[in-house]
């Protein structure tokens, strides 16, 4: 790859393109959908219209995005495909994680219902066996590793995190203790 | 020596005390653990100091910050991976020192080393106080806005052969910073109607998915590394010896350390590669380096360890971050109320001191800590890479959902996770975007402020130091476009290799030229016409 620092260089080739190419095309979406966006205010100079800075990113990102694109397409040799096997392949393994952010966005939801500490007991060994740990000690060490997190930041640092809501079926004196501090 | 004691004296409280422990140590295990890195870190623990005093929670998050590259040499050294980034170059010479069976040597001496570089910072840091207390009010809005640019400028050009995108993602860095509400009128901008944009996007939602969640969803979809184990020889005392044998090489590469600190956008990895080529040209053994040199672990622990002291002048003084790490440090000022600048050197000039102070005494915590743990952090940094991820997954919903208990921010961090999984992929610059976002709100204001006292482009900089850094940013930028230049017409030539003739624009034109006037070039124009009917006479 070149060393030309207007030109891409380092890493892999594969998939590079691809991300060229969507990079360009949401600046071109971004810089196109300036005047929607944003509003012209009277009787204030350009540096101070809300539309400026926007404008002023939404010009270098396609500009400077243009500028790879051409980089990599001299890179890479004009007459070869724009986007080879290689590079679908790639896109492929991007999408890969979007199962872990389903994981964690369930996590997220469930915090608030069946509060911090269940949720997090439930995730981090549930997820450790996902990804094919079958080791009892590391099973049991998500579960250590869970109750640990929640006692120190919501117990010990107070981070704002809700009680959940299944902490309100509690009797009198454990609710008020499960909100605060589970 | 006032100042010293003012300093002292806002130190002096119990809290601050055991925020300093806390701080220093959890910052060295952080920085043991392959793939965590204190940008994770501080953002995770972010939240979780808004209620803390400013100085309990600022030391708390400055000891992770200064002490994550003590702990990041560990694993270099022992396992070939780095705890941190900027550790990488420690593995040329450390881990060779280790399948040597120096592996404890090598330790030692990148602490002494760190610890060297560290402290030479922190008195250089001190020492420059009174004048950077001089200097700073120097600095108003343009001055700033030019800094910040400067800043901007240096971390694009730093990212050698990827300057286009990484530029690209400075001005995507710019961009998120201004969706929302404009600060001043009060006015939406891309927010496409939807209520959740309006309050615009949170830099710690955008550091943990850039950061904490896309390195979770790359550690995730790997496997486990499996690291040799190979016995550790050499005495923990030795680095004392050895780096005290090269005075030269740890003072020099950190004198390039506190240089390249104070200049924002350069940081760790220019000071050492500096410090290195610079040990390697002056060593009477230059083939040892990367076969396992003394001098090369010196160079590159001194170098890396005397920038985070460092990076903290242009952020006290100036506002303005020089990496990912001040930056989440200067989000880290804003929550506590304390607003860096020249105001905060004029005013609260104990509390600057209080804040070097900190960090001299986190470096001898530090120091002292590691002397004797180095076997259990070894543990550490052998923790599965999967587990790992889970375990980083759990921490960031903690620094994301206590920010404003919001899903929304919690789903965009994921986004920003899968865009940060995918510039990890391609080996694509993460800290472009950080630093976009960052000093794009800083210069929106400052330019905001400074143009409505100029009337004309020249009243920009018609003072000198808005232009020596006018000049400055107009050679880097200058020097950047000849490099590309230059390197555009080498791949012409590159391609044209099989040729004999030279490949620049007025040779083209002189041969094109020749071809023209050639009664062979005028009969060969005449057969290819597309104009000219064809001769049907016979030769």
């Amino acid at each position: 790859m070149s060393d030309d620092p207007f030109l891409a260089g380092k890493g892999p080739q594969r998939g590079q393109i691809l991300f060229a190419l969507a990079f360009a095309g949401f600046a071109i979406f971004i810089l196109s959908n300036l005047g929607n966006q944003t509003e012209w205010v009277e009787r204030s100079t350009l540096f101070a219209q809300p539309g400026f800075w926007p404008g002023a990113a939404g010009a270098g990102m396609v500009l400077f995005g243009l500028l790879h694109l051409r980089g990599l397409r001299r890179g890479k040799g004009m007459r070869r495909p724009w986007i080879s096997r290689a590079d679908r392949a790639e896109a492929r393994i991007w999408l890969r994680p979007l199962e872990y952010t389903a994981w964690f966005m369930v996590y997220v939801l469930a915090v608030p219902r069946i509060g911090h500490l269940p949720a997090t007991m439930i995730f981090a060994p549930a997820l450790t066996w996902r990804l094919g740990y079958r080791n009892p000690r590391l099973l049991w060490a998500a579960v250590v590793f869970a109750v640990v997190v929640v006692v120190i930041f919501k117990g010990l640092l107070g981070v704002k995190i809700p009680g959940g809501a299944i902490y309100e079926y509690l009797p009198d004196g454990l609710r008020a203790f499960a909100l605060r501090y589970l | 020596m006032d100042l010293i004691f003012a300093g002292l004296e806002v130190l002096y409280r119990w809290d601050v005390v055991v925020a300093l422990l806390v701080g220093s140590i959890g910052g060295v295990i952080i920085g043991a653990v392959p793939g965590v890195g204190p940008a994770v870190a501080i953002a995770i623990l972010l939240p979780a100091t808004f209620s803390m005093d400013p100085i309990v929670g600022l030391t708390l998050l400055l000891g992770i910050y200064g002490s994550s590259m003590y702990g990041g040499a560990i694993p270099a050294i022992l396992i070939n991976t780095p705890g941190t980034a900027v550790n990488a170059l420690t593995t040329y010479d450390g881990y060779p020192m280790t399948l040597r069976g120096e592996g404890r040597k090598a330790i030692s001496i990148a602490y002494t080393a760190s610890f060297t570089g560290a402290i030479i910072s922190i008195i250089c840091l001190i020492s420059l106080a009174p004048v950077l207390a001089k200097v700073a009010p120097m600095f108003g809005a343009r001055e700033i806005f030019l800094a910040a640019l400067l800043g901007l400028v240096l971390v694009v050009v730093s990212h050698r052969g990827q300057a286009a995108i990484a530029a690209a993602l400075a001005c995507l860095g710019i961009f998120i910073g201004t969706i929302g509400l404009e600060p001043v009128k009060y006015t939406k901008r891309y927010t496409f109607d939807q209520s959740w944009l309006a309050s615009g996007v949170d830099l710690i939602v955008v550091v943990l998915g850039l950061y904490a969640i896309s390195q979770a969803f790359t550690l995730m979809q790997g496997d486990d590394v499996k690291t040799r184990r190979v016995p550790l020889g050499g005495g923990m005392f030795q680095g004392l010896r050895e780096v005290a044998r090269h005075p030269r090489v740890a003072g020099v590469s950190s004198g390039f350390g506190v240089l390249m600190g104070i200049i924002p956008g350069v940081g760790e990895f220019t000071s050492q590669f500096l410090a290195y080529t610079y040990a390697q040209k002056t060593s009477k053994r230059p083939e040892d380096f990367g076969q396992g040199s003394v001098e090369g672990l010196i160079a590159s622990e001194s170098a890396n360890n005397s920038v985070p002291a460092a990076a903290m002048v242009p952020l006290l003084a100036l506002g303005i971050p020089g990496e990912e790490l001040t930056a989440m440090m200067l989000a880290v000022f804003y929550v506590h109320n304390v607003v860096p600048g020249p105001g905060l050197f004029q005013n609260q000039m104990d509390f600057v001191m209080a804040i070097y102070l900190a960090l001299l005494f986190l470096n001898i915590l530090v120091m002292v800590f590691l002397l004797f743990s180095t076997n259990a952090l070894m543990m550490v940094a052998r923790l599965p890479n999967r587990f790992l991820g889970v375990g980083i997954l759990t921490l960031s919903f903690v620094g994301i959902y206590s920010l404003r208990n919001s899903a929304t921010d919690c789903l965009m961090a994921a986004a920003f996770g899968l865009f940060g999984f995918i510039l990890k992929r391609l080996s694509l610059p993460i800290v472009p975007i950080i630093m976009g976002i960052v000093l794009g709100g800083i210069m929106e204001a400052k330019l905001r402020i400074a143009m409505a006292r100029v009337k004309t482009p020249f009243d920009f900089i018609d003072r000198p130091i808005a232009m020596a850094l006018f000049v400055f940013i107009i050679l880097i930028i200058a020097v950047q476009i000849r490099g590309a230049v230059i390197h555009s017409r080498r791949l012409k030539e590159a391609q044209w290799a099989t040729r004999p003739a030279s490949t620049r624009f007025g040779m083209l034109l002189s041969r094109r030229k020749d071809s023209v006037l050639t009664e062979r070039g005028k009969r060969l124009r005449e057969a290819r016409s597309m104009l000219s009917r064809p001769s049907t006479d016979k030769d």
